[in-house]
């Protein structure tokens, strides 16, 4: 199938009110109307729109040939996807937590990333698996982790996560129409929380471009997801004591987009890296190492990591292990040590 | 994706040996269309079954009509006590999940996952089992740890998840653990315990204990990678296990005819090679009576069974989720009629075991005995900050001793001196 498969989008114009939800939704449903290579599938994503309702309406609206359920198997999910993206179509493949992808990780990692290397670029894989991720709902265990590093681990897989509703449906775009097959990772514990204006009709957010969520002079915090709002309370605690922190909002992890996060480094000579993973070989590992060899020079103190324990995720005691804002003001000040 | 529909269907016949004839036949004539035709005729399609519709009688052994009355010449005449063990389980359970959810609503309790409606699967297999034998539960098994003995209050410990439970406060609502009880604590991942089960139960073949091991899987576990590897090794080394399905019709909003194209869930285990039993799940004579049966197979060294027990889950998915946005009300009610508890009390009443003055007696005995667990389990506190790092190794690392203690400082907790509690 061609480009000619795709037809023009619904002109609408202006902006709307929506929560990171309801823009997930939103691009969804763009993609579907504009190319009907998109199909969406998974569990529990027809009728009952999802567990987190984010496919609410689509079943309804596209039927149950482009939104449909499935049987409870994350690698037949998977699978499929990968034979339907290697034959031409769109897949969109919800795994409903990001804790349940694993019995999917061997067609993840050894199929769809490597598909394109391994054929000599004859087949391809452009799919997007959709998964919620990240603490913070009283999940326990197996519907809180935050496992992208291994997903970043493996070459040929791209890693998105939005922080914002507007990037929420521009990068869910960008990875729909990506060549290349990629996790968009959700952060569930702000699909509702705090809403924005999400540009209706056509909106792209280019994978592999940060964003500068705050600017600042004196510390710059890398992080991504639900830490984003929680590194700007400790940005505004920090300027009460006269510190200006710079926010970069990494947006995809993979490709990372060095340019913007040496930039930012350069410019306040000190680093936060503030993720929920377990500390451990996370992807503030990767962005730590990044700097040391790229401009360790520049750097007026330690790198500091502030993210969550190298335990499995707990229930009772969630609260102590998810970075909150005065973790990661702690950090900020680790950055005045030397 | 819908369904492939097909026009004739005769639902009585399996899809496996026309298949082979089928394919014997193409082989020998060169016309590629007659062939076809050939392949058309003899594949008997099995269409998925209405979402609304009830589930297939294919193979179902019941022993006791809706209304509790015994099938002709099917009384099991199980003894006395065994027949009230059954039911006053079936009512405390009842009664437990109804409380337990109005806890969940007043906000005392996190999530809760109800059984009401499958009852009789869950209290009639686990009575079929000795004590020393084990069971590897999936979502809605609670019930057995408490018929092993887990205290109600131990069991709302760990719905609260406070200091004294025995997950130690670190799994959600619903997970229990109870290792004196040979009762397994699972994780939340659907279907990964199946081979759990198969393999404890090869190992005490192994060890050379009269050890069986009764596992429990959903309709929806049936697709898991898991179903399918712990159904094959059960078979091929006749592992000494029962793996139970529980089929309540529905996976969170996927109905059994969306999940499995297969007629029956039972008829899996005759693909894997071992036998297979469907029974009513809300008749618990009748689960009880072919579970004691599959575990005395077992136990005399003749492998596993394969158990469909057709049931059906009343309510939501869980606390989280509202049913009526995905099923018809009309189904739920129907199942109602079959409802597994009354349906034995009027097998008791009829044969002079349970009256009225009995039920009332008892019911009020269980609704103390929850309000006390209750109340006791609400005395205990949350848990220690140290247990988020315990437990991680058989000892606990440096490195995160030093976590914990770099965080409670922040709280101001004041373990940063150097003395680390631990
Ligand atoms: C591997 C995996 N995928 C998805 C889920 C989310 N999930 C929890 S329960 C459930 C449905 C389970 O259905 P079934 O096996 O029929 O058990 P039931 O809930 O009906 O008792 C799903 C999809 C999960 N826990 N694990
Ligand atoms: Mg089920």
């Amino acid at each position: 199938m061609t480009a000619t498969d795709t037809k023009a989008g619904s002109g609408k114009t202006g902006t709307k009110v929506m929560t990171l939800l309801e823009a997930i939704t939103d691009a969804m449903r763009f993609e579907m109307e504009r190319d009907d290579r998109v199909i969406v599938f998974g569990e529990d994503v027809g009728k009952k729109g999802g567990v987190f309702g984010t496919t609410a309406g689509l079943f309804e609206k596209f039927g149950e040939k482009r939104c449909f359920d499935t049987p409870l198997s994350e690698c037949g999910i998977i699978g499929t996807a990968i034979g339907m993206a290697v034959y031409g179509l769109r897949p969109v493949a919800e795994i409903q937590f990001l804790d349940f992808i694993y019995p999917a990780f061997d067609q993840i990692v050894s199929e769809a990333a490597k598909m394109r290397y391994r054929s000599g670029g004859e087949y391809t894989c452009p799919m997007v698996i959709r998964s919620p991720y990240g603490g913070g709902i009283r999940g326990g265990h197996y519907h809180s982790q935050s496992s992208e590093a291994y997903f970043c681990h493996t070459p040929g897989l791209k890693v998105v996560i939005p922080s914002t509703p507007a990037d929420a449906k521009g990068l869910l775009i960008a990875s729909i129409r990506d060549e290349d097959p990629v996790m968009f990772l959700e952060p569930k514990r702000i699909y509702r929380h705090g809403k924005g204006e999400v540009p209706l009709g056509e909106h792209v957010v280019p994978i592999g471009k940060a964003r500068i969520a705050r600017e600042g002079t004196d510390v710059t915090v890398l992080c991504y997801g639900a830490m984003v709002s929680v590194c700007e309370q400790a940005a505004d605690e920090a300027a009460k004591a006269g510190r200006s922190i710079e926010i970069v909002d990494l947006r995809t992890l993979v490709p990372l987009d060095e340019a913007t996060v040496l930039e930012s480094v350069r410019k306040t000579g000190r680093v936060v890296i503030a993720y929920e993973a377990p500390k451990t070989c996370g992807y503030g590992a990767e962005l730590s190492a990044l700097i040391a060899e790229k401009c360790i020079e520049y750097l007026e103190g330690p790198v500091v990591r502030v993210a969550g324990f190298d335990t499995p995720f707990p229930y009772a005691l969630e609260h102590l292990y998810m970075p909150d804002a005065k973790r990661v003001l702690a950090g900020i000040e680790k950055t005045f040590a030397w | 994706m819908p369904p492939v529909k097909s026009k004739n269907v005769k639902s009585k016949k399996m899809v496996g040996a026309p298949v082979a004839k089928a394919v014997a036949k193409v082989a020998a004539k060169p016309a590629a269309k007659a062939a076809a035709k050939a392949v058309e005729k003899s594949v008997v399609k099995v269409a998925p079954a209405a979402a609304c519709a009830m589930p297939t009688q294919q193979g179902l052994v019941r022993l006791l009509e809706d209304d509790g009355s015994v099938l002709k010449g099917k009384d099991p005449n199980l003894p006395k006590d065994t027949l009230l063990f059954l039911y006053e389980q079936m009512v405390q359970v009842r009664e437990f999940d109804r409380r337990m959810l109005m806890l969940q609503r007043q906000g005392r309790i996190g999530f809760y996952g109800p059984i009401l409606g499958q009852e009789a699967a869950t209290v009639g297999s686990v009575a079929a089992l000795e004590p020393r034998d084990w069971i590897f539960p999936a979502l809605r098994e609670g019930a057995a740890a408490m018929m092993r003995g887990l205290s109600l209050t131990e069991a709302i410990n760990q719905l609260i998840g406070n200091g004294a439970d025995r997950c130690k406060g670190r799994q959600m609502p619903c997970h229990y653990t109870f290792k004196e009880g040979h009762y397994y604590g699972m994780s939340s991942v659907i279907g990964t315990q199946i081979s759990h089960a198969v393999g404890a139960a090869m190992a005490a073949r192994i060890r050379g204990d009269d050890v069986v091991v009764l596992g429990y899987l959903g309709d929806g576990a049936t697709s898991a990678n898991d179903f399918h590897s712990g159904m094959n090794f059960a078979a091929v080394y006749q592992s000494p296990c029962v793996l139970f399905c529980q089929n309540n019709q529905w996976a969170i909003s996927v109905p059994i005819s969306k999940q499995s194209a297969s007629e029956t869930l039972a008829q899996k285990g005759k693909a894997y090679g071992m036998p297979f039993v469907r029974v009513d799940g809300n008749d618990v004579l009748a689960v009880y009576s072919v579970t004691k049966e599959a575990v005395a197979r077992a136990r005399a060294g003749h492998g596993p069974t394969f158990i469909e027990a057709v049931t059906y889950r009343r309510l939501g998915h869980s606390s989280s989720d509202d049913p009526t946005r995905y099923r018809d009300e009309a189904e739920v009610k129907a199942w109602e009629k079959k409802d597994p508890v009354d349906r034995f009390r009027a097998y008791l009443q009829k044969r002079g075991l349970w009256d009225e003055a009995k039920e009332v007696t008892f019911k009020d005995g269980i609704a103390q005995r929850v309000n006390d667990a209750i109340a006791a389990a609400e005395k205990n506190g949350p848990p220690a900050d140290e247990t988020l790092v315990t437990d991680v190794y058989a000892q606990v690392p440096q490195q995160l001793k030093d976590q914990l203690g770099e965080v409670l400082a922040l709280e101001g907790r004041g373990v940063n001196q150097g003395a680390f509690p631990l």
